[in-house]
Parts: structure tokens; C-alpha cells; sequence
């Protein structure tokens, strides 16, 4: 028997079915050909996003990377407004200004996803810092690959971090691989965590595809972070599903691979333990997939029949006083 | 001549070179399992195993560990992986690679070449599709190659990696699928020297890198319409053949500078400068130019193509600098 509450467990599985069905729709729409650009995936690490952003608060921060569709979705972004951007839609979050890489909501505190790895550290120290003086008691959460945490900008925002105590939780998600490169080619260590010793902070590792480990590791490092005792280091281990875009050749790794960690991937491991502790029947769970597929093919609906932004739409927003 | 795509150009040109010299390696980040993400190094994995490393993902110690190595002796090629990263490694180029020598009154070498994919037009958003090469301009201390072709590549990244100096090259990543004629038997085009890609008589159109191509097919409908332009792909931008720009504007009087990066601020406005500068006299009209708005790459296609300059845009101002005579 768990620990947990049923409420919190089907919360919990909730936010993973709903990124999954997000991610396989957006998949699908790719392949037809309907989808402009690059798109990454997050299918196999949905456990992370939802075991974090379970404790987060809308007015908490979240900061993304290239595969954020999972963090978005995770702090109550709207299906429709994600889609629609990922057509380029001119009723998509950035009006088709950013695309799959770049959604930002910020009025649920989604400051924005990130086409530069590790782009967001430096930021979410900002953020961190904003709210110390702002004297909140929000926090930040900036999620980050493995390899993210081999860029300068990591190193240099959790020394700051660390040294102001700033209320940051930096949710490494450990899938092995940055791109085509495999983790144990260009990481030092062993996880990412092991690091936290350097910069005086928590360092946790978890593991990634369990999800229930998830929320209790990063429940306790928000209210850490909110109680104003300072920044966690969390290292999440999982492993990305698919290819590191759609349409990745994925030399660097076998079929025989993937495979094995399919039958690790959080969803089914954590109906498992739904079943067992009774939270949910099979009835449940059917109902929750047909509840976030028919609010996908809403969203889809909702993209296809919008309209794309007007060329000139294209000049607009670089300032909020332009001068002119 | 055989046909062979920018990519296989780009990697053949290392091949021979690697060959000659032990010294020049290969540097960046996911190289070696896919032979670079636009193929661009395909066979030099199996071929020089030990001479292609995939770094982490530290752009700063990269270039870093480039600029260090060519000081000590060796020559290194570094990948940017997409020229949007460039703006992560400004101190180590700039500071560093493109001033040291000057700095240090003459006395080391910096055989270092920054090999970057720019441009856009893939839907590939904010983040990777700019292109930077005016920055490098205007800073001095580099060399700044922008081909547009199979053989330009070929010939342009031999000398590059042959040259004793910092030399940023750039690749359209639209190009890297593009075929041309490339001789077997060995070649090299000097660094600096411009092509006229298609002679004329009426309009001078100075361009690089992936708007060649749109000049190209604007040149051809304005020929329907018995207006002669002449091509010049200048291939290097610094230094740039002002000799070659010179010819031909003494022989058409109207200049168009057209580059997909943009328009405020670059290439194209230190290009007019000279160009009235040094040959006021020759000009019929005023300069136009061509080149992006002044806004972030947007992700939507139709935005993206409002903001990127193409063939259109490139006609219409040849006939604006014709009107304006
Ligand atoms: C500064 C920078 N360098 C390189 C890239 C190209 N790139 C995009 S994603 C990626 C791999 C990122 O790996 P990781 O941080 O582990 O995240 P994952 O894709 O595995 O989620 C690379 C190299 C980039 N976008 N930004
Ligand atoms: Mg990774």
C-alpha cells in the first residue's frame, strides 16, 4: 500500500495520461504532414512534469526546454492554445510567432520554453530573485536534459542560486541522451545530481518513470524552496521513448533498447499500482484516455479551423513602445 | 562533372585535407553518430575516428578548446551546430580568437575555422534560423565565408583550413540537399574572390549564400522582361572582392545588395557605403537592398516567409533601382 492519497494518485495519473494523449495526437499530426518545423517529444517521461508541477501552485514558475510540451501541460496549460501554435496558428499561445519549441503562458506562471539548451537557468535564478525581493512565497521550477547540465549557464545559476538561497527547484530530466549523444560520453558523473555537492545545495536523485517518486522528492524541495531555505538539485532518471525530434534516424541506439524501456514507462507502471491500491478500475481508466483524446481532437478541431496569422502580424510585438 | 550536394562537398573537403595534414581535427557536438545532423561529415567518423569528437553540450569551452588548440599547433574545424549558438561564444571568438594575434603584437597564429549552418525558411522558430555573419564584419579580425554552392564549398573549405587566420564559414542549412558540379581531380578557390554567377549588362546584384539562388531564378524572369542582371556572389564577405563589385558597377550603374540576414545594419549597408564612397560617380540610382525585417525569425510559414527575403523581393528591386534612374 502506498502512501498517498487517492486523490493526489489520480491527479497524478491524470497529468500523465493527458501529456501522453497531447504528445501521441501531436505525433500523429506531424507525420501527416501537418505540423510546420521541428517537434520534440515527451512520451516515456510524463511521470516528471507530473509529479512536480502536482505541488506547484498557478502562481509558481516554471521554466522549459525544446521538449516542454509535458512541463506546459503539467501546470494547467490550454490544449487548444498549445495545438494551435504547433500548427502555427494565429490562435496558438505566441500567436504561430514560436511554435512547438517556444510556448509560454504566462498568466499560469509558464515563463517559456526554451530552443537554446539551458537557456533558462540564468533566467530562473531572475525569477528566483524577483520573488525574494517581491518577499512571495512562490518558487521556481527550471526543468533541464542531461545534457543541459554540461552548459556554463548551469553551473554559474546554481552557484547564485545556492549562494541567495533563492527558492528554485532545478528538476534535471535524466533520459539518457542529449540528441544523438549518450549521456555517459559527455557528463561527468554519474547523474546530474552528484553535482549538487559543488554548489552547497540538496541533491537528490529519483527515479523519473515512477511517479509517486516524483511528487514526494519534489514536494519536499517546493516547500523547502517556500519556507525560503533555499534550492534543490533533483536528478530524474528516465528515458526519451521516441526520437529526439520526429523524424530522428536514431543511429545511436538499437529497437532492442527502446523496447526494454517501453515496459518501464511511467504509465503503465503506475496503473499497476492503481489497480493494486484500488484508486482506479478499469472503467476509470477508460473513461480518463477517452476524457484527454476527445480533448485532443477538440484541440486539433480547434487548430485546423483557425485561421493563420496575417503576414504582417509578422512585424508586431518586438516592442511594447515602438516608437514610431 | 558528377553531381555531389553541399553536404558531401562540405565533408570531402575535410577528407582531402584531413589526409594531407594530421594536424586538423573536427570539434562539436553530435557528430559522429549521424556524421553531423545535416550529414555534413558523413564518412569522416570511419575515416578519422580519432580526429572527430563529440563534445557535451558547453559552447563556450568548445570554441574555447579551439581557439587553445589552434595556438598550440593544431588546426581545428569547430561546429556550431547552428549559427543561433554563435551569440554563446562571442568572448572566445571575438575577444579572444579574432584579437589575439593583433593583441599580442604579431606573434601567434590562429588557424581555427568557426563552421556554422544559418539561414532560414524550415520553420525551425526564433532560435534556429538567424544568420550573424555581418557581426563578424564588423568586428575586426576574421574571415567570413558565406558559399552558395557544391563547388564553392569544396573549394572555399579547403583554403579555409589551410589559412594561417580565424575564418567563420557559414552554411545555408537549405543548401545542404543541394546538387551541383564538383570535378574529382582536386581544386581550391582562393578566400576573398567573388563569382559572377550570371553576367549582365543592365543591374549589378551583389548577394551570398542562399539568396544567390533566389537572384538567380529573379535574374532569369527579368530576362522575359529584356532586363539584364549581372550575379556576383561575393563567397567571402571579409575581406570582400571590391574589385570584382567595382567592375561591374562601372559597367551597369544600378546596384542591388541583397542577404537573407538583416537588412538594418548589415552586409549590404557597409557594401553601399564603399560602393558610393569609392565609385559615386558611377551610379545611376541609389542602392537598394534586400534583406530580412528587422524582427526575430518567426516559427509560422507565413509569417516566416513575410519576414525572409526570397526571389520576389529580389525582383522587385532590381526594378525599383531601374525606376529610380
Ligand atoms: C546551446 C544549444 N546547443 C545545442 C543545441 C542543439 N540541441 C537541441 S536539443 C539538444 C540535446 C539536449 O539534450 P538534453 O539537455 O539532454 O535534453 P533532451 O533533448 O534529452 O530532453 C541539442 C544538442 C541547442 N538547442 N542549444
Ligand atoms: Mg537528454
Amino acid at each position: 500500500m502506498s502512501d498517498i492519497d487517492k486523490s493526489t494518485a489520480i491527479k497524478l495519473y491524470r497529468t500523465m495520461v493527458r501529456i501522453r494523449v497531447f504528445e501521441t495526437v501531436t505525433e500523429k499530426l506531424f507525420l501527416e504532414g501537418k505540423l510546420p518545423g521541428f517537434v520534440h517529444l515527451y512520451i516515456g517521461e510524463e511521470a516528471i512534469a507530473a509529479g512536480v508541477s502536482a505541488s506547484l501552485r498557478r502562481d509558481d514558475y516554471i521554466l522549459s526546454t525544446h521538449r516542454g510540451h509535458g512541463h506546459t501541460l503539467a501546470k494547467g496549460g490550454d490544449m487548444k492554445k498549445m495545438m494551435a501554435e504547433n500548427y502555427g496558428k494565429v490562435t496558438g499561445y505566441c500567436k504561430g510567432k514560436g511554435g512547438s519549441m517556444h510556448i509560454a503562458d504566462f498568466s499560469i506562471g509558464m515563463l517559456g520554453a526554451n530552443g537554446v539548451v539551458g537557456g533558462q537557468f540564468p533566467i530562473s535564478v531572475g525569477a528566483g530573485l524577483s520573488i525574494k525581493m517581491r518577499k512571495t512565497d512562490q518558487v521556481v521550477v527550471a526543468y533541464f536534459g542531461d545534457g543541459a547540465a554540461n552548459r556554463g549557464t548551469f553551473h554559474e545559476a546554481l552557484n547564485m542560486a545556492s549562494i541567495w538561497k533563492l527558492p528554485i527547484i532545478f528538476v534535471n530530466e535524466d533520459n539518457q541522451y542529449a540528441s544523438t549523444t549518450r549521456k555517459v560520453r559527455t557528463l561527468s558523473v554519474e547523474h546530474v545530481a552528484q553535482r549538487a555537492c559543488a554548489y552547497n545545495v540538496p541533491g537528490i536523485r529519483c527515479d523519473g518513470n515512477d511517479v509517486i517518486a516524483v511528487y514526494k522528492a519534489a514536494k519536499e524541495a517546493i516547500e523547502r524552496a517556500r519556507r525560503g531555505e533555499g534550492p534543490t538539485l533533483m536528478s530524474c532518471q528516465t528515458y526519451r521513448l521516441k526520437g529526439h525530434f520526429i523524424g530522428d534516424p536514431e543511429k545511436y541506439r538499437t529497437h532492442e533498447e527502446v523496447e526494454e524501456f517501453w515496459k518501464k514507462e511511467p504509465i503503465g507502471r503506475f496503473e499497476k499500482i492503481a489497480f493494486e491500491n484500488g484508486w482506479l478500475t478499469e472503467d476509470e481508466k477508460k473513461a480518463i484516455w477517452e476524457e484527454y483524446q476527445k480533448e485532443a481532437e477538440e484541440a486539433v478541431k480547434f487548430a485546423e479551423e483557425s485561421p493563420y496569422p496575417d503576414p504582417e502580424e509578422a512585424l508586431k510585438d518586438v516592442f511594447v513602445n515602438p516608437l514610431e | 562533372m558528377r553531381e555531389i550536394t553541399v553536404a558531401q562537398a562540405t565533408a570531402e573537403a575535410l577528407m582531402e585535407e584531413m589526409s594531407k595534414d594530421p594536424t586538423i581535427f573536427i570539434i562539436g557536438e553530435d557528430l559522429t553518430a549521424h556524421g553531423g545532423i545535416f550529414g555534413q561529415f558523413v564518412g569522416i567518423p570511419e575515416k578519422f575516428p580519432d580526429r572527430i569528437l563529440d563534445t557535451p553540450i558547453s559552447e563556450t569551452a568548445i570554441v574555447g578548446a579551439g581557439v587553445g588548440a589552434a595556438l598550440t599547433g593544431m588546426r581545428p574545424l569547430v561546429d556550431l551546430h547552428f549559427a543561433d549558438f554563435i551569440t554563446i561564444t562571442m568572448d572566445e571568438i571575438v575577444s579572444q580568437a579574432a584579437t589575439m594575434r593583433y593583441m599580442f603584437g604579431g606573434q601567434s597564429k590562429m588557424p581555427l575555422v568557426i563552421w556554422a549552418p544559418d539561414g532560414a525558411g524550415l520553420s525551425a522558430g526564433p532560435h534556429h534560423s538567424k544568420s550573424f555573419e555581418s557581426w563578424f564584419m564588423h568586428a575586426p579580425g576574421m574571415k567570413v565565408v558565406v558559399p552558395s554552392t557544391p563547388y564553392d564549398v569544396k573549394g572555399l573549405l579547403k583554403s579555409a583550413l589551410r589559412d594561417d587566420d580565424l575564418v567563420l564559414f557559414f552554411q545555408h542549412k537549405k543548401l545542404f540537399k543541394f546538387k551541383g558540379p564538383v570535378p574529382e581531380e582536386e581544386y581550391i578557390i582562393p578566400l576573398k574572390k567573388a563569382d559572377v554567377k550570371r553576367e549582365g549588362s543592365d543591374v549589378t546584384v551583389v548577394t551570398y549564400s542562399m539568396m544567390v539562388h533566389h537572384t538567380l531564378s529573379a535574374a532569369k524572369r527579368l530576362e522575359k522582361e529584356g532586363i539584364s542582371v549581372e550575379v556576383i556572389d561575393l563567397r567571402t564577405i571579409w575581406p570582400f572582392d571590391f574589385d570584382a563589385v567595382a567592375e561591374s558597377v562601372k559597367k551597369t550603374g544600378h546596384v542591388v545588395i541583397a542577404h537573407e540576414s538583416w537588412k538594418v545594419g548589415g552586409v549590404g549597408a557597409e557594401l553601399a557605403s564603399q560602393i558610393q564612397e569609392k565609385l559615386f560617380d558611377y551610379l545611376d540610382a541609389p542602392i537598394v537592398r534586400v534583406g530580412a525585417e528587422h524582427v526575430p525569425i518567426p516559427f509560422s510559414p507565413p509569417l516566416e516567409k513575410r519576414v525572409i527575403p526570397d526571389d520576389e523581393d529580389v525582383y522587385r528591386a532590381v526594378k525599383k533601382v531601374l525606376e529610380e534612374a
